[in-house]
């Protein structure tokens, strides 16, 4: 049985043309899935009595490679395609957890991986308390859900950790009132990410900025950065707390107590560290699924000898 | 040749354009989304929402 594969995606980034070009490269004809041009029945059956799919756009498609740009969106679609026995990579409990900071937090140190001083609160005054009396200042607000650093607040003092809370209070929507705070990591202008794919921690890169955000979003710089054993070992551990795939671990260097884990994205984005890693990312990337893909069909291809 | 759905400037896609792909307007900067490629067609791209990223 041949695997149909198919990406999820709105917004065509460089990622994504990098990696239709590498399953083309691979001479596999992958089925492009807009979100927004797709509708999903909920219950009743998925096929009507002929076998056909109501959903021509997922028509035999047995692998979904993910790489749409919102996570709400991504979040159900994914757990919609699961439940109609498609493999999603990455599935939909990796990204559910990767793209909500509290509950990649809560993965992470049930695995015992070292990260930032970590709290959440509900209310500005809870979270003053904190910052007051546990995390000191500086401190960081992260948004629990949302990326490049967007809405990330450096809490230098109290004045300005209530300036920021009572603008999140005032006009942030509900997502706002879950208070991810940090304390501040004094990083040495840099930090790493490492690229950890089907549980290899293939790539990594130092991300330079004299600015505290060094997301290369907000412009920061690249160069290559060896994958050595103690940084490889976090890496795939920070991967495999949160449920493997294909993931991009992002770290920084506490001056005592060295490497932490900052996040891990489900739809990392690359553009910017093949050329100084050398390392051909999106090919890696491609390669994965289409081992699941592989998988897969076997798995199908033996329920139905079964039935049979 | 396409155009600019906010100031009319002509625009010249890439040649390797794909749907979804977003192209920078050059005469005024608005981002436009290609949502046909025969013949291309172009509109204004979505604007980037709180749950975007990586």
């Amino acid at each position: 049985m041949n695997a149909t594969v198919a990406m999820a995606c709105s917004r065509v980034r460089v990622e994504e043309k990098l990696l239709l070009d590498a399953y083309a490269r691979r001479g596999v004809e992958v089925r492009r899935v807009d979100p927004r041009a797709l509708s999903l029945p909920l219950g009743g059956t998925h096929t009507d009595p002929t076998g056909t799919d109501p959903t021509p756009a997922l028509q035999g498609v047995t692998v979904l490679h993910d790489r749409g740009i919102s996570y709400g969106v991504s979040c159900h679609l994914l757990e919609a395609l699961a439940a109609r026995g498609i493999a999603c990579v990455n599935t939909p409990d990796v990204v559910r957890t990767c793209g909500d900071k509290v509950l990649a937090s809560l993965r992470l140190d049930e695995a015992g991986v070292p990260q930032p001083e970590t709290r959440l609160a509900f209310s500005s005054e809870e979270a003053l308390r904190l910052l007051d009396e546990e995390l000191g200042y500086p401190a960081v607000l992260k948004p629990a859900v949302g990326s490049w650093g967007r809405l990330v607040a450096r809490l230098n003092d109290r004045h300005a950790a209530e300036a920021v809370l009572e603008d999140r209070e005032v006009l942030g929507s509900w997502p706002h009132r879950s208070l991810y705070l940090q304390a501040l990591v004094a990083k040495p202008g840099r930090d790493l990410r490492v690229f950890v794919i089907d549980g290899e921690p293939v790539a990594a890169i130092w991300r330079h900025s004299d600015h505290w955000v060094t997301n290369t979003a907000r412009g920061g710089s690249v160069s290559a950065c060896a994958v050595e054993a103690e940084l490889g070992e976090l890496a795939v551990a920070a991967a495999a707390a949160v449920g493997g795939g294909i993931l991009a671990v992002d770290l920084v260097e506490h001056p005592d107590r060295g490497l932490l884990v900052l996040e891990v994205n489900h739809g990392g984005e690359f553009r910017n560290s093949i050329e100084p890693t050398g390392v051909d990312l999106p090919g890696l990337m491609v390669d994965h699924v289409l081992a699941v893909a592989a998988r897969t069909s076997a798995v199908l291809a033996g329920a139905a000898t079964e039935c049979a | 040749m396409p155009s600019c759905t906010e100031c009319s400037a002509p625009l010249s896609p890439p040649t390797d354009a794909v749907e979804g792909e977003i192209v920078p307007c050059p005469e005024c900067g608005t981002e436009l989304e290609i949502v046909g490629l025969d013949p291309v067609a172009l509109a204004l791209a979505p604007e980037v929402e709180e749950d975007w990223g990586e």
